[in-house]
C-alpha cells in the first residue's frame, strides 16, 4: 500500500477536487451537538472533529425505505433501478464505519445476493479518517479501531498534514489527480504516526472484554440481566436505526388509489418490535421484552460469531447515543460477566 | 480493498433479482376443509415451469398483486411435473386476498427456498411421518415423493392428527392410501360427532400420540421420524419420540417462522444462528437443542 501526505491547507481543496470523480458526502452538522453524513455543497461543510454520524453510511445502500418493485394487476412485478448512475464518494468514515459496511457486503452476499444492495454499493467510494474516541466509543475492544482494507483512501491525521493510504486503484487517480498538493511521507511522518496511534490506544475509556464472550451468553441464558435490560427498554427500536450492521427489513405492498396498481417496498425494521416475529393467525415467538432484549445482543456478539467467526458489532457506540432508556451495550455485558 | 473487489461488487449487482416473482396462474382451486383450499398452479412461462426444481420440504414466497407476499410451503411433489400445488389456510391479510381470486387470476411465485427434507440421506430407512392439523401441508409432498420412489424406503408410515374429521386435509386422497399394503396411514381425530350430510368417520379418535403404540416393532434406529405441526404438538411428539429411543439427528421437524425475503437477508425468522428459511425450515431435534427458542 502506498501513502501520500496532504498538507492540512490544501484539505478543503483536496474536498473540491474530490467532485470531479463523483458526488461527494461528507459528515456535516446537524443542530448543535449531531452530524449527518450529507451531499457536499461546499468543502467548509465538513466537520473534521465528527465523531459519529447519527445514522451510519448502510442509509447510502440500503435506504430506511426504498420501492423494490411496481407493480399492475394485468403485467406483474416490474423491478425498479436503485443504481446511482454515478459515483457516490462518501469522505470521512472513521474505521468503525468502514468494517460495519464490510459487515454488511458479507451480509447481503452469500447464497443469494441482494441486487439492490450492491447496485447502489458499487457505485460508492468510501474514504476514511481517523479520529479520536469519545466516552462512548469502543471500536478498540471490537478490534475495529483500525481498518486495513474496505476502503479507497484512508486519512490518518497528523499534527499539520495528513497521510493518506491507498487502498484501490481508484483511489490511486485520485491521488495522481493531486500531485501537485500532495507530498511523500517521510520517517518523521512515520514517528509522529506512531506516536499518535499508540497515544490514541491509551485514550479509550470504556472496554467490552470479548473473550469467549459467546460462550459465557450461552452460559448465561437464564440470567436475570436480561429480564432486567427488558424492564428499561422501551423496544423503541432506536439502537437498530443507527446501527451500522442492522440490516433487518419488512417488504410491503402499498396499493395505488386505482387499486390496480401499487408498489413493494421494504423498509428498516427492529427485532425489538412485538410483531417482528408475528405470523399469520397472530403467534409471535418473540412476545416477551426481555427475550427480544436478549436476542438483538445475542445476535450481535454470539449468533454473528457463530455464523462468521467474528461478532456484527463495530463498537461505534451509536446505540449508546441513541437509546432513550439510557442502556449502554458495554455496561450489559459487563453485568452478564459479572464484573457490573 | 483490493481492486477485485469492485469487480466482485459489479458482479454481483449484476446477478438477477431474488426478490422479483415470477408470473403464474391459479389452474383450478379444490376446497379440501373449511377455509382451506387446495390451490394448483402453472408458470405462465413453460420454460419457467420446468426450471422449477424443488425437493418436498421446501416452499415458496407467493405474491398476491396488491396484497402481498406469504411464505407457503409445497404439497405437490417433484415427482410429478406439471402444476405446483399449494394447501393454504385462510388465515391473515395475504390469504385472504388468495381466497378472492378466480381461477387463471395472475399470482407471483419466487422459490424454491430452504433445504427441504433430506430425501436422499433418508434412502434406506423406515419413514415415520407425524402431522398434526395443517403440518400436513409440507409432509402430504414428502409422503407422495416417497410413495413415487417406493423402492428406495423401507416402511412408510403416516401418523396424521386433527380436530375434527371436517379438519382432516386429503382425507379421500389419505384415505384410499388405507387399502395399500406397502404404506401404513393413520388417521386420527380428537372429536367425531355424526353430522348430517357429513361422510362418517372410519378413523380413530384420540391425540397423534397414542398411535405411536401400533408401531412398537419399529427400529428407531432405523427410521427418520418427520414431525410437522403446530408448536404445542412439536412438545408432546417430540417427548414420544425420546421416550422410543429415537436419535436426536433422526427426528426432524418443520418449522413455521415469520419470513418475509425468504433468502436469509430480512432477519425475521432467526433462530440463534440459523435462519428458518435458508438453514431451514426442516430441523433436526439436535439443532432444536442447540437454539433454545427453536420448539419454545
Amino acid at each position: 500500500m502506498r501513502v501520500v501526505k496532504l498538507p492540512k491547507q490544501h484539505r478543503e481543496m483536496f474536498l473540491e477536487r474530490l467532485e470531479k470523480f463523483g458526488e461527494v458526502h461528507v459528515p456535516t452538522p446537524k443542530g448543535k451537538e449531531n452530524f449527518t453524513f450529507k451531499r457536499m455543497e461546499t468543502p467548509e461543510q465538513m466537520a473534521w472533529e465528527y465523531l459519529r454520524t447519527i445514522l451510519p453510511p448502510k442509509k447510502y445502500f440500503m435506504p430506511p425505505k426504498e420501492t423494490l418493485m411496481n407493480y399492475d394487476q394485468s403485467n406483474g412485478y416490474h423491478e425498479v433501478d436503485p443504481e446511482y448512475n454515478q459515483q457516490v464518494i462518501l469522505f470521512g468514515l472513521h474505521p468503525c464505519d468502514i468494517h460495519g459496511v464490510g459487515i454488511m457486503d458479507m451480509i447481503f452476499d452469500g447464497a443469494y445476493n441482494d441486487t439492490y444492495y450492491f447496485k447502489r454499493r458499487k457505485d460508492v467510494k468510501l474514504i476514511g479518517l481517523s479520529c479520536i474516541p469519545d466516552d462512548k466509543c469502543f471500536c478498540r475492544s471490537m478490534g475495529t479501531d483500525f481498518v486495513d482494507t474496505g476502503f479507497d483512501l484512508f486519512l490518518s491525521e497528523l499534527e499539520k498534514s495528513y497521510m493518506i493510504a491507498i487502498g484501490t486503484g481508484w483511489g490511486d487517480q485520485v491521488v495522481q489527480a493531486n500531485r501537485d498538493i500532495l507530498m511523500e511521507t517521510t520517517l518523521s511522518d512515520r514517528d509522529e504516526y506512531l506516536e499518535r496511534r499508540n497515544r490514541r490506544k491509551e485514550q479509550f475509556q470504556i472496554e467490552l472484554d470479548t473473550s469467549d464472550l459467546p460462550y459465557i451468553l450461552d452460559l448465561s441464558e437464564d440470567t436475570e440481566v436480561w429480564e432486567d435490560i427488558g424492564g428499561q427498554c422501551l423496544t423503541c427500536g432506536a439502537c437498530s436505526m443507527v446501527c451500522p450492521t442492522c440490516y433487518c427489513f419488512n417488504i410491503y405492498d402499498r396499493e395505488n388509489l386505482d387499486g390496480e396498481s401499487g408498489e413493494r417496498l421494504r423498509e428498516w425494521d427492529s427485532c425489538l418490535f412485538k410483531n417482528y416475529t408475528r405470523v399469520a393467525g397472530g403467534e409471535t415467538f418473540r412476545s416477551g421484552r426481555a427475550d427480544r432484549v436478549k436476542n438483538r445482543y445475542l445476535h450481535k456478539q454470539a449468533h454473528f460469531v457463530d455464523e462468521y467467526g467474528h461478532p456484527s458489532c463495530v463498537g461505534c457506540g451509536r446505540c449508546i447515543d441513541a437509546c432513550p432508556a439510557g442502556i449502554n451495550v458495554v455496561e450489559v455485558f459487563q453485568r452478564i460477566r459479572g464484573v457490573a | 480493498m483490493p481492486q477485485s473487489h469492485v469487480y466482485e461488487l459489479e458482479n454481483k449487482a449484476a446477478d438477477p433479482n431474488p426478490y422479483l416473482p415470477k408470473l403464474a396462474r391459479i389452474v383450478r382451486r379444490v376446497p379440501m376443509v373449511k377455509d382451506n383450499h387446495l390451490f394448483m398452479v402453472r408458470f405462465n412461462d413453460p420454460k419457467e415451469g420446468e426450471e422449477f426444481d424443488y425437493l418436498p420440504g421446501q416452499f415458496v414466497e407467493l405474491s398476491v398483486i396488491g396484497s402481498g407476499e406469504s411464505p407457503i410451503s409445497i404439497s405437490s411433489t417433484p415427482t410429478r411435473k406439471g402444476m405446483l400445488e399449494f394447501c393454504i389456510r385462510r388465515m391473515g391479510r395475504n390469504t385472504n386476498a388468495l381466497y378472492r381470486l378466480k381461477d387463471n387470476d395472475l399470482i407471483g411465485i419466487r422459490g424454491p427456498y430452504g433445504n427441504g427434507f433430506p430425501v436422499h440421506q433418508m434412502e434406506g430407512s423406515n419413514l415415520l411421518l407425524i402431522a398434526g392439523g395443517l403440518g400436513m401441508a409440507p409432509l402430504r409432498s414428502l409422503l407422495n415423493y416417497a410413495l413415487d420412489n417406493r423402492q428406495k424406503y423401507e416402511r412408510i408410515i403416516l401418523m396424521y392428527g386433527a380436530k375434527y374429521p371436517e379438519d382432516v386435509l386429503f382425507r379421500d386422497e389419505l384415505e384410499s392410501l388405507e387399502n395399500r399394503e406397502d404404506v401404513d396411514c393413520l388417521l386420527t381425530v380428537e372429536q367425531a360427532y355424526d353430522l348430517p350430510d357429513a361422510k362418517p368417520w372410519h378413523g380413530k379418535i384420540g391425540m397423534v400420540t397414542n398411535l405411536f403404540s401400533e408401531f412398537k416393532d419399529l427400529d428407531v434406529n432405523n427410521t427418520y421420524a418427520v414431525a410437522c405441526g403446530p408448536p404445542i404438538f412439536y412438545k408432546f411428539v417430540i417427548e414420544k419420540l425420546l421416550e422410543r429411543g429415537y436419535p436426536k439427528n433422526r427426528i426432524l421437524m418443520s418449522l413455521e417462522r415469520r419470513m418475509e425475503c425468504g433468502i436469509g437477508k430480512c432477519g425475521h425468522c432467526g433462530i440463534g444462528y440459523k435462519y428458518t428459511c435458508i438453514d431451514g425450515p426442516v430441523f433436526t431435534y439436535w439443532d432444536a437443542i442447540n437454539l433454545p427458542e427453536m420448539i419454545g
